[in-house]
């Protein structure tokens, strides 16, 4: 099938209304995407906490070697040097940077550790919400009628029981462990994403382009996820920047509550439980260090995420908070 | 308008039943019924004597049959029977409730007292240094973990503010009834705890909402007719800005009973959290069951109140 | 088509000479009702009468005009013929074929041979994928070419249409209004379709611009010999494309008529309305026109006018027209290429602004009684036409 001969029409009428004769024919397009990109570049805030958050990650990536530096190891406990003579943990020195808990565990070490656990939990149960939230939301967005109230009287259902009793039951029924907790935490938040998702493609299907996708031929699937999901994705994205720091809380009390990572495994929750039996004796470093890094690791998640959104919403439609 | 009333009320009874459904079916799946009653007979407990527990229980009739009755009971106010004490859970939620609903409602007080007139205030003085303190504080608190932010509170009030620590009981509740003082005493840091992460969120809502309608053009031109500034903030633009707060508020309060959980656990405030933990250490399910359908009840009626409010708002919604 | 630049003075050829005599599409009897959801506790639907009964043929290698008021239905009339809507009732022939209840499976390789250039360049363009890709997507939704091999014809469609093909990775937020038309241009053209249904293309351009977009499909059109529908609202810019121009008002075609022959010996007083309107560029002949007022508010097309729709405003109107809904036939001696829909057609040298209407106010009837739904048409053809629920459809 071969094009007939190039005529003029108009090309050079085209090049001189729009002034651009002259510009190099290699610019690459500027997406929406790289506008939000240069907005957050200026953003002081926001740079100082996504350092934060590399510092963490890079802390957490380096736990073992910390531990082999210093020669202990997250689950060794240390009766004789890391306890003092009532069997309590030890302040911070020179041996124990952050002094040690009440098993005479490095609480350094112990930290970098939990670190691991909650940074894990964060991003992939996050990660399995946004899936989920994505999958249903489009589907009961552009589908519509029957499917789309089977998927809402479902979320209906998941919102009215309390999260946490029903992630304790299961934690109760199936044992707890890391993968559970994820699942869980995952599986019982897409609802948030699903129901942000399910209002921008109830509001962009209407519009003109998916229109003429479907006049093209575009089955509902290849519409769902090549025409409207890149217009859904911004919110996601700010949407997974902020579940990630919920994520990490949720997995976290969790923890506290007794029915998260099981010991002797370090996580912050439980460090913080078995803290809160000891902190009214003096022992403050106990509680101290896990509380404080479970606080700047949500703060920065929390901060960045607000840039983020931000940057893809300059104008502020508040439609997040 | 009736149609959509209709519509509305029996979708919630729909999810209602669906919720029942799961939190039945969540609950006798999995080893909890054979150890309760194994749990029962002890450990001297013959086959004989299980299997009859298990029938005195029902635990041995086909599980849509244990619906039904549990159901039909439900249905008639009857939330069964604890396991271990014999009590009746309607007895067992209503000692509970008080302290819940006494946490609840204090620390909602505080949280749209305070978040409200903070974001108002943060509005009005947008980015003026009032402005972005609110704003810091609002992130603080909105980022920090509830147990952490009590356990903060319990080492600070409790232990290290050495004059006033006995002020600041932190475990325990004691009904208003009995010995309204200490009833407030022993609820002040529960309420604090409850209330400043809550009211975050709410800082920061009333913040842009308020700033939304102050740019709005009525507002612009009662400003230019002479209004003064603080009648212009109460009597028109707070009105409307605080339509999504009273939505917000009215879902907060119906979820908080799975909200207060891990307060009332920090705290042992005796409240229908606490107590819907301890039966599930102990695998009590009629208790579970209960407070959990109870739980449902209030979150499905909460959102109907406030999508039925919307609807009396603003019409458009009844096109429905 | 008229060729070359846009003239005020150049008559259309006549439409008997179009390349071919066999007609292309066929539309009998169109009817598009949407409902309106009952708003009350007794179910009583009513409708929306988006396209009341419309006939039309288009003969192959013809462009085919339709004007009308924003409301009169002919962007609803556009996609019933394109397929995107389930029509109520009335039946649709393209190239031989009955295509009026074909499921949307079977309609997707007959999408190769329709095609639909939409109004609104910002909204018809997805704004979060590149130019590229989008003038891709018929090649991609019908598994006809992949990689680059696809590239290669993107570009050339984008050169054949005047856009730089280097520009492939850019995003449509970044051309210009005519240029994002080219690329719907280019789009609908990836097919190499035999008709295309233009919507309104040029409403949302500038005057300088449309002249270009309008030279390039005319190029196209001798090109690759295709067929178009080309609604506008605009009779100045529909005269100049057009071999045939119908003219609709409220659902109904009220005349149609060769191109030059509508703005000669129009018959139908909207249309003598319509012209009246037109800014003619000659000072002093503009001054000499009247310009015809129509008194009364367009009625509402969910209850429309009994008898024929536009009584309520026509100078002309007669108790003749409440009763009795005109045929569209032809009048006064004309050729069955003119018919209009009307009882006291405008004789030539008529001017509407010397009548009257002889029928007072309170005896126009607006409701009609009775029935909503087209003779014929059974409750369940309705349920069964409405948009099928698993496309998402929108009115």
């Amino acid at each position: 099938m071969s094009m007939p001969e190039l005529r003029s029409a108009g090309t050079s009428e085209v090049l001189d209304e729009t002034g651009e004769a002259a510009v190099s024919t290699k610019i690459e397009g500027r997406s929406p995407w790289r506008l939000a990109y240069e907005r957050l570049r200026k953003d002081r805030a926001a740079k100082i906490a996504l350092a934060t958050i590399l510092v963490i990650v890079l802390l957490a990536i380096l736990a073992p070697v910390f531990a082999k530096i210093l020669g202990h190891g997250p689950n060794q406990q240390f009766i004789d040097i890391g306890q003092n003579a009532n069997g309590g943990p030890v302040p911070p020195s020179g041996t124990f940077w952050l002094g040690t808990d009440n098993n005479g565990r490095d609480l350094f070490v112990r930290i970098l550790y939990g670190a691991r656990i909650s940074l894990l939990v964060g991003v992939l149960a996050t990660g399995i919400s946004v899936v989920l939230g994505v999958l249903f939301g489009l589907t009961a967005g552009y589908i519509g009628g029957f499917v789309d109230t089977v998927i809402a009287r479902f979320i209906d259902v998941m919102l009215s029981i309390p999260f946490l009793i029903l992630a304790i039951s299961i934690a109760f029924i199936s044992g707890a462990s890391l993968w559970l907790v994820i699942g869980i935490i995952g599986v019982l938040s897409f609802t948030y994403p699903a129901r942000i998702v399910r209002g921008q493609v109830i509001s962009i299907k209407g519009r003109e382009f998916v229109e003429a996708a479907r006049a093209l031929g575009a089955g509902p699937w290849r519409i769902m996820f090549v025409d409207i999901l890149p217009n859904v994705m911004a919110q996601v994205i700010v949407y997974a920047t902020l579940l990630i720091p919920l994520a990490i809380v949720a997995e976290a009390s969790l923890s506290f509550l007794g029915v998260g990572v099981p010991p002797p495994t370090a996580d912050w929750g439980s460090m913080i439980n078995d803290a809160s039996g000891w902190y009214q004796y003096g022992y403050w470093w106990f509680l101290l260090f896990p509380c404080l890094a479970l606080l700047i690791t949500t703060l920065a998640f929390n901060i960045f995420g607000d840039s983020v959104r931000d940057a893809l919403d300059p104008r502020g439609a508040g439609i997040y908070v | 308008m009736i149609r959509f009333l209709l519509r509305r009320v029996g979708q919630s009874i729909l999810v209602l039943f669906l919720s029942s459904l799961v939190v039945f079916g969540l609950f006798f799946v999995g080893p909890g019924p054979s150890q309760v009653a194994r749990t029962f007979a002890g450990r001297l407990g013959t086959a004989a004597r299980i299997a009859q527990i298990k029938h005195e229980l029902h635990l041995d009739q086909p599980i849509y049959l244990q619906y039904s009755h549990w159901a039909w009971n439900l249905l008639h106010g009857n939330f069964g029977y604890d396991y271990y004490k014999g009590q009746s859970v309607s007895a067992v939620i209503a000692a509970a409730a008080p302290a819940t609903i006494s946490l609840v409602i204090g620390a909602a007080i505080i949280w749209i007292v305070y978040g409200v007139f903070t974001g108002v205030i943060s509005a009005v003085r947008s980015r003026s240094l009032m402005d972005r303190a609110l704003t810091a504080s609002a992130l603080f608190f909105f980022s920090i973990p509830t147990f952490v932010l009590g356990l903060s509170l319990i080492w600070i009030f409790a232990y290290k503010l050495s004059p006033v620590t006995t002020f600041f009981p932190f475990h325990g509740y004691v009904s208003i009834t009995s010995d309204p003082g200490a009833w407030f005493q022993h609820l002040i840091l529960p309420w604090f705890t409850l209330a400043l992460v809550t009211a975050a969120t709410y800082t920061r809502l009333t913040r842009s909402s308020m700033l939304e309608v102050l740019g709005e053009d009525y507002v612009r031109t009662a400003r230019s007719k002479g209004m003064s500034e603080n009648r212009l903030i109460t009597r028109h633009a707070l009105r409307a800005a605080l339509t999504p707060v009273v939505t917000l508020a009215g879902l907060d309060i119906g979820t908080s009973l799975g909200g207060v959980i891990i307060v009332e656990t920090l705290f042992g405030v005796t409240g229908l959290g606490w107590t819907v933990i301890q039966a599930i250490n102990v695998q009590d399910e009629p208790v579970i069951l209960g407070i959990t359908i109870l739980a449902a009840a209030f979150v499905v009626v909460a959102n109907l109140i406030v999508d039925i409010l919307y609807a009396v708002l603003d019409p458009r919604v009844r096109l429905y | 088509m008229a060729t070359g630049p846009v003239s005020e003075t150049d008559p259309a050829p006549a439409a008997a000479a179009a390349d071919g005599d066999d007609v292309l599409l066929r539309a009998d009897n169109l009817v598009k009702y949407f409902p309106i959801k009952g708003t009350g506790l007794f179910r009583e639907k009513e409708y929306v009468h988006a396209v009341d009964g419309v006939s039309l043929s288009i003969r192959r290698g013809q462009t085919f005009g339709i004007v009308g008021e924003t409301g009169c239905g002919k962007s609803t009339l556009a996609r019933c013929v394109a397929r995107l809507y389930d029509v109520t009732a009335g039946r649709i022939v393209f190239d031989g074929r009955d295509i009026t209840k074909l499921s949307q499976r079977t309609m997707r390789p007959l999408r190769r041979e329709i095609q639909m250039i939409f109004q609104d360049p910002i909204g018809s363009l997805n704004p979060r994928r590149r130019v590229g890709s989008i003038i891709g997507d018929p090649f991609a939704i019908h598994k006809l070419a992949a990689g680059s091999d696809r590239k290669r014809r993107v570009q050339e469609l984008m050169e054949r249409v005047g856009l730089n093909p280097e520009h492939f990775n850019r995003f449509p937020a970044e051309f210009s209004g005519g240029q994002r038309q080219r690329i719907g241009v280019a789009r609908a053209l990836a097919f190499q379709p035999k008709l295309i249904i233009c919507d309104e293309p040029v409403s949302a351009l500038d005057v300088s611009v449309q002249a270009q977009v309008i030279n390039l499909l005319a190029d196209l059109q001798t090109d690759f010999g295709l067929t178009y529908i080309f609604i506008a609202h605009d009779l100045s810019v529909v005269r100049h494309v057009s071999n045939s121009i119908g003219v609709m008002y409220l659902g109904k075609v009220t005349e149609v008529a060769p191109a030059e022959e509508l703005f000669t010996v129009p018959r139908h007083p909207y249309t003598g309305a319509l012209l009246s309107a037109v800014p003619v560029p000659n000072p002093e002949l503009s001054d000499q026109r009247q310009q015809i007022i129509l008194a009364g508010d367009v009625p509402s097309p969910v209850a429309p006018p009994s008898g024929c729709r536009f009584h309520p405003r026509c100078p002309k109107a007669a108790p003749v027209c409440v009763a009795e809904d005109p045929p569209l036939e032809p009048r006064l001696g004309d050729g069955p290429e003119h018919p209009a829909a009307c009882h006291l057609p405008m004789a030539e040298g008529e001017n509407l602004a010397d009548f009257r209407p002889s029928i007072s106010a309170q005896e126009r009837v607006v409701e009609v009684e009775g029935s909503l739904l087209p003779e014929g048409a059974e409750p369940e053809d309705i349920a069964d036409a409405l948009p099928a629920r698993g496309e998402g459809g929108t009115p």
